[in-house]
């Protein structure tokens, strides 16, 4: 099926897209069918920013167990860094977009 | 009359350079289909009066055809379904596929596009309806045409070649396993769609449904709900339903492709327009 479920996330950061580093701005997590990966159904995960058009997107197709590992990992990440570092992941004024 | 050409008459007779075979008369002229085409990205006017792009194949060797709206699904206005649509010109038929996510990302890549169009929300059934009844009006002025007009879609067009079958002056519909057809999409989700039970009664075209056993969207269970409403309605339709075939079984280019159920499902589908359109 072409599943309706969507969640969106409003994040900040940079990704890299076929016209280089851009500034990403949000992300939509959804279960459908993959473009490439050669399944059915895949998790996709679009990081994107609106704002500078649809092009401006990183896109990711995997399965169930790849998507629940790299969840995982960042989580991992996040809870094994002290935080300090962590608050030093917030974009600086100076930062262009 | 019929004219037929020199080749063929050649293999029926090696001598002969021009006659007319009375005797063939009452042969269509589809038999004698090179089915030679065209295909071309043009603008048409759709909701609102926006001009928005479509893809358009057109058989070159015939007049008078029937023309059908092919209805992209949620991954978008990708080269899988233009092959559909120049199948389609291949077969005798004009065929237009409007670019239902134009306004959001113009010239964008299909999976950008669609992905943008995702984060947006999706599109509407109104602005659904009014770029297939455009699509419908443009198809249905070219000199080429008969004037009769079908619509098909694929998975989530599925759902909208139902919708437009209701709301739009068509002559067909051909469902091929659309979700959320008789039952709502999740509450939660970004991307709405609602039951169309309450608008079959106003279907005023036959109906093709072509559909997976193992498909889960929709289910067995739903296409049967559906085959219930529109006996109760008296509606013209035919369903089928394969085994072994899940959702998307036409996609030639994906794991889901099943041959058998997609040359079957083609065949019914040709046949269909033949009824409807020709």
């Amino acid at each position: 099926m072409c599943t309706y479920q969507t969640t969106l996330v409003d994040l900040d950061g940079s990704g890299k897209t076929a016209n280089g580093w851009q500034a990403m701005s949000r992300a939509s997590v959804y279960v459908d069918h993959p473009v490439h990966f050669a399944s059915g159904h895949a998790v996709m995960i679009d990081v994107l920013n609106p704002q500078l058009g649809p092009s401006a997107r990183v896109a990711l197709e995997m399965d169930a167990a790849s998507a629940q590992a790299l969840a995982e990992a960042i989580l991992h990440a996040l809870a094994e860094t002290p935080s300090d570092i962590l608050l030093d992941t917030h974009r600086r004024a100076s930062s262009s977009a | 009359m019929l004219t037929v050409p020199a080749t063929l008459l050649r293999q029926l007779d090696p001598v002969a350079t021009s006659v007319t075979l009375v005797e063939l008369r009452h042969t269509t002229q589809k038999e004698f289909m090179t089915r030679n085409l065209t295909a071309e990205t043009v603008t048409i006017t759709g909701h609102h009066g926006d001009n928005i792009e479509a893809y358009m194949a057109l058989p070159t060797d015939t007049a008078s055809v029937g023309s059908i709206v092919v209805i992209h699904h949620l991954p978008g206005y990708d080269e899988s379904t233009k092959e559909i649509t120049r199948r389609f010109a291949a077969a005798g038929y004009a065929a237009l596929m409007p670019n239902l996510y134009h306004r959001i990302a113009p010239g964008a890549d299909p999976d950008d596009a669609a992905a943008a169009a995702r984060a947006q929300g999706g599109i509407s059934d109104e602005q659904l309806v009014g770029d297939v009844e455009g699509a419908r009006r443009y198809l249905a002025n070219l000199s080429v045409t008969n004037g009769r007009v079908a619509a098909i879609g694929f998975c989530s067009g599925g759902r909208q070649a139902v919708l437009v079958g209701c709301r739009l002056p068509l002559q067909g519909i051909i469902d091929c396993y659309g979700a959320f057809v008789v039952m709502d999409s999740p509450a939660e989700s970004s991307l709405q769609a609602t039951s169309l039970l309450g608008e079959l009664a106003s279907l005023q075209c036959p109906m093709l449904g072509l559909f997976g056993k193992e498909d889960g969207y929709p289910s067995p269970e739903q296409t049967a709900t559906l085959e219930a409403a529109l006996t109760e309605h008296g509606k013209d339709f035919e369903f089928h339903t394969y085994e072994d075939a899940g959702h998307a079984f036409f996609n030639v280019d994906r794991p889901s492709y099943r041959a058998e159920a997609a040359a079957d499902g083609w065949q019914r589908i040709i046949s269909f327009l033949e009824r409807t359109v020709a």
